[in-house]
């Protein structure tokens, strides 16, 4: 029978704020994973410490709600030793690009096949509204006794610069958008990130859902347009489409200058895009033989509650 | 005694082959028969710093190294500065004859703390400041003395082969000294040969070149040099006997026990098991097609823990190997694992703290650390092995400990293990059970990962299984794995997840928590690496006449206290041998078992225990002479 987008939710209560963002979120996953008809118990739904870590209870795939900037350790380390399962991470900005920025630039050269979506909304909820590394230098938030004085990481540009081979921003009030854009990510050969701008309606009280909508703009211009726009419809081409150093270097560069615009406009889509880069699974591949087909999780150990290793030839070698 | 206790020592900078002298000279008297107890020191250093090999030779089966030095073989001055005043008399050292007049101010890696007290020995006994100097003093106590230059037996092989390349070649000095070693003690050239062909079996040109050194030395110490008292001719072989080096007892235990991931980040001494099992990912199973290990290299040793548990849950058996700095890095996580059931093995390579400490030194430094690692209360296994065959054998339990409780198992391994070559029975894997507990295959109906059942144990579905959907968190959880703050099943989760301490204690058999060597008047207590030296021990006195008890601790965490307790009733004085500052294994048995240690034997200088060291503090023990804490600190 046919997966109902009502089959992936659970019955846990949400405790999200009422407006927030990462509602649009967990929505657009839920819709995502119901359109690829991906089999509840061949998903797992990996997540990071705060408002965004509670995600994975409200997915009804397996779902593993791990530590402080640590989920992408633990995805990896499940999708290597089970590649058949699809796996998405999901986490805030400060625990992926704060506490977990190390294993963010890792976890990009390894280029696992899976998913990695950020929750971007420039502080820290579930502790108050402290700055998180993404709010601009200089910008005071509402709970911050005075303004911001690091600057703001670029996740687009660490993305890219890292190795991920497929890069997008989503936006959460656009909920079919991301969708598009969670479903192209899954589907991509390789470790796919989605920055998502996601509007804490308690504690960012500068990138609101009205200044996201370009409220303030028609104050001033009379004419309101949403700082928004897709990408796709600017004719901007991410994919790098042969395995050339000058075509790789132009769209590397290309993504990294889309990202560096914010301000009056915001671009969200697809930035980067690169299948051929080897995902590390043909990495592994190529000195295991078959470990696609015979990989960690589903090999035989035992037989009757006794070892099958042979390791006859290694003793041997030792015998004096 | 023994018919044969022979130890060799070789030293020299890093870096110059002292390793491979010292494994060439191991294999050689393995294969002719002897058990072998060899142990590595070196610096925190890639080139350059005093390195050395001590290798014990006996007929008889040896655990331990002990303090005398039989022949020493040293192609440098460092060696001899530091190591000459550790051949007793009627003992031999083979030296090179051209280093005659070097004075130790040019040994620039010779540190100051050394100079001062070396200097002041030299100055009481009116011996110039160089090797000469110190080679008298040897002399006078009657060592025999072996001169050869080093670069004149290169000359004259160089001018023999006639290949002048060999002229300069230092490289060459470690087969030198090995084989005027194996000369001077009657020793058979084939097995030197022979093992040579082994090491460089892919690079048969630098076979060649090392076997004619190799054979050039051997005649020369035959003829050449004096006589020796000791002789090596060769022992009875026993049957399935094996040449071993210190990570492969985990590692190869790790193959067979079915451990298919290992995530890790390098540190010294754990990260030579990761390498070994990388060089061996592709198994060989019986009746199946080629299984293999995945070995991931982290970014940091978070990363080796978060992957680790990642791939556990999937219902891959996992692992770690580290050393205290990065077991550090792991306890947030460890009690993830804790809370959420995840049956997970971190091989603990321990080495003297604290912070970086002496990095490439041995310590039992972080026994309190392993049994309170991690915040909160969960229950968690310290399993703690006491020599390399051991540890084989140790690495299938701990897994199996892992998978039928449910819970991170902690297993203690220690730099004097890593760096041991010893020979021990061959690894009989058919030894070794697998028992996955309660991990299902298929799940029907409505499952919940944290049921409550009576022992505390839930049956365990893994990430991927048909219809075993279940969530984790680090929060406290209801059946599900969901979050919850009630307080009721906060209690009853506690008390699901801390019973299994009790049922550890009382279902793991008895003589897997604790060995007994047998129970006398003074009776000592230890943990891990120092059970070699201190059963060395123990045979000496024996032969005098003396029984002395012992038992070993391996389950330190859930403490098997009734057990102890009643074992040790007869005794009545208890001896702690710890290679640590604060004798951290007494202190858990004291809160466990409200009994005082009567005598601590402790060592802390990074240096591994010997067995003399042992049985003179136990003499002294004996004798009423000790202090209540004596400490250890034979070593250079």
């Amino acid at each position: 029978m046919a997966l109902k987008l009502a089959d992936y939710k659970t019955e846990v209560h949400n405790d999200w704020c009422p407006g927030c963002g990462d509602f649009g979120i967990v929505n657009a996953l839920q819709m995502a994973l119901a359109e690829m008809g991906i089999e509840r118990d061949k998903a797992t739904i990996f997540s990071g410490i705060g408002c965004s870590g509670k995600t994975s209870h409200f997915i009804n795939t397996y779902g593993v709600h791990t530590l402080h900037g640590r989920v992408l350790t633990f995805a990896q380390g499940g999708k290597l030793a089970n590649p058949e399962m699809t796996v998405v991470a999901v986490g805030g900005d400060g625990d992926g690009l704060g506490i977990g920025a190390g294993h963010f630039v890792a976890a990009g050269r390894r280029n696992i096949d899976m998913t990695y979506i950020i929750f971007d909304n420039g502080v820290y909820g579930l502790t108050k509204g402290q700055a998180s590394p993404t709010l601009k230098l200089g910008e005071k938030t509402k709970s911050l006794p005075s303004p911001n004085t690091n600057y703001a990481v670029n996740p687009i540009g660490l993305a890219v610069a890292s190795g991920f081979t497929f890069v997008a921003r989503g936006y959460s009030y656009d909920v079919r958008h991301l969708k598009d854009l969670i479903i192209k990510a899954v589907r991509h050969k390789g470790l796919s990130f989605l920055d998502v701008l996601q509007p804490c309606p308690t504690y960012n009280d500068i990138n609101t859902r009205d200044w996201y909508a370009g409220v303030d703009l028609a104050q001033e211009s009379m004419e309101r347009h949403s700082r928004i726009y897709k990408l796709e419809d600017s004719h901007f081409d991410p994919m790098v489409r042969y395995d050339d150093e000058t075509e790789v270097n132009e769209k590397l560069s290309q993504a990294l200058i889309k990202s560096l615009e914010w301000g009056s406009k915001i671009p969200i889509g697809v930035f980067y895009q690169n299948e051929i880069i080897s995902q590390y699974s043909t990495r592994l591949t190529d000195k295991i033989p078959n470990y696609l087909e015979n990989p960690p999780s589903k090999q035989k150990i035992s037989e009757n509650g006794l070892p099958t290793t042979d390791v006859s030839e290694i003793l041997d070698s030792l015998r004096v | 005694m023994a018919s044969i206790d022979f130890t060799w020592l070789i030293g020299g900078p890093q870096g110059s082959g002292v390793d491979s002298g010292a494994n060439v000279f191991s294999k050689v008297c393995a294969e002719m028969g002897y058990q072998i107890f060899g142990k590595r020191e070196f610096y925190s250093n890639i080139k350059g710093e005093h390195s050395y090999f001590a290798v014990r030779v006996s007929d008889e089966e040896i655990r331990s190294n002990v303090n005398d030095v039989t022949l020493m073989a040293s192609f440098d001055a460092e060696t001899i500065f530091r190591h000459f005043n550790e051949i007793p008399k009627g003992c031999g050292i083979i030296y090179d004859s051209d280093l005659d007049k070097t004075t130790t101010d040019e040994v620039h890696t010779l540190d100051n703390y050394f100079k001062e007290r070396l200097h002041k020995e030299l100055e009481s006994k009116n011996k110039p400041f160089t090797i000469a100097g110190v080679l008298e003093i040897a002399k006078e106590k009657g060592v025999h003395l072996y001169p050869v230059s080093f670069r004149e037996l290169l000359s004259t092989l160089a001018e023999k082969t006639e290949n002048p390349k060999l002229k300069g070649m230092v490289r060459l000095f470690n087969v030198l000294a090995v084989s005027l070693s194996l000369g001077l003690i009657k020793m058979p050239l084939d097995p030197l040969l022979q093992s040579i062909n082994s090491i460089f079996s892919k690079k048969p040109q630098i076979a060649e070149i090392n076997k004619q050194a190799a054979d050039f030395a051997y005649d020369y110490a035959k003829s050449k040099f004096g006589s020796f008292q000791y002789a090596l001719t060769g022992n009875a072989k026993r049957p399935d006997t094996i040449l071993v080096q210190g990570h492969f007892g985990t590692s190869i235990g790790k193959m067979v026990s079915g451990c298919r991931f290992q995530s890790y980040y390098p540190i010294t001494p754990a990260s030579d098991e990761s390498v070994y099992l990388e060089s061996h990912e592709l198994l060989e199973i019986q009746n199946d097609r080629p299984g293999s290990t995945l070995v991931i290299q982290t970014e940091d040793e978070i990363s080796a823990m978060g992957m680790m548990i990642g791939a556990a849950l999937t219902g891959t058996r996992s692992s770690t190997s580290t050393s205290g700095p990065g077991f550090a890095l792991m306890t947030e996580a460890l009690g993830w694992a804790g809370i959420n059931e995840v049956p997970i093995v971190i091989t603990l390579y321990q080495r003297s703290g604290p912070s970086t400490g002496l990095p490439t030194r041995h310590g039992q430094d972080d026994l309190l650390f392993a049994v309170h690692a991690g915040h909160g209360d969960f229950p968690k296994i310290v399993y703690a092995s006491g020599d390399i065959e051991e540890s084989f054998y140790d690495t299938g339990r701990c897994f199996n400990y892992a998978d039928v409780y449910q819970i991170p198992v902690i297993h203690m391994m220690d730099k004097f293990l890593s760096s041991s070559v010893v020979t021990c029975k061959k690894f009989d894997p058919q030894k070794i059970s697998i028992d996955r507990g309660m991990l299902l295959d298929k799940v029907e109906g409505e499952y919940k990962r944290f049921a409550f059942t009576d022992d505390g144990i839930s049956p365990r579905s893994r990430l991927g299984l048909d219809n075993g959907v279940f969530w984790n968190t680090g929060d406290e959880s209801d059946e599900f794995g969901h979050i919850t703050e009630d307080p009721q099943v906060r209690i009853k989760m506690m008390d699901k997840r801390m019973s299994r301490l009790d049922l550890i204690t009382k279902k793991i058999p008895d003589d897997e928590q604790v060995v007994s060597f047998g129970i006398y008047d003074f009776t000592i207590i230890s943990w891990g690496s120092t059970k070699g030296p201190i059963l060395d021990a123990i045979s000496m006195l024996k032969k005098e006449g003396i029984n002395i008890g012992f038992i070993q601790i391996k389950l330190i965490h859930p403490f098997p206290s009734d057990y102890v307790k009643s074992i040790l009733k007869d005794a009545k004085t208890i001896i702690d041998i710890e290679a640590n500052h604060s004798g951290q294994l007494g202190k858990i048995f004291k809160q466990n078992i409200s009994r005082e240690i009567d005598y601590f034997v402790l060592k802390y200088t990074g240096r591994g225990m010997t067995s003399t060291e042992i049985y003179d503090s136990l003499k002294k023990i004996i004798e009423n002479k000790a202090n209540k804490r004596e400490v250890l600190s034979h070593g250079a």
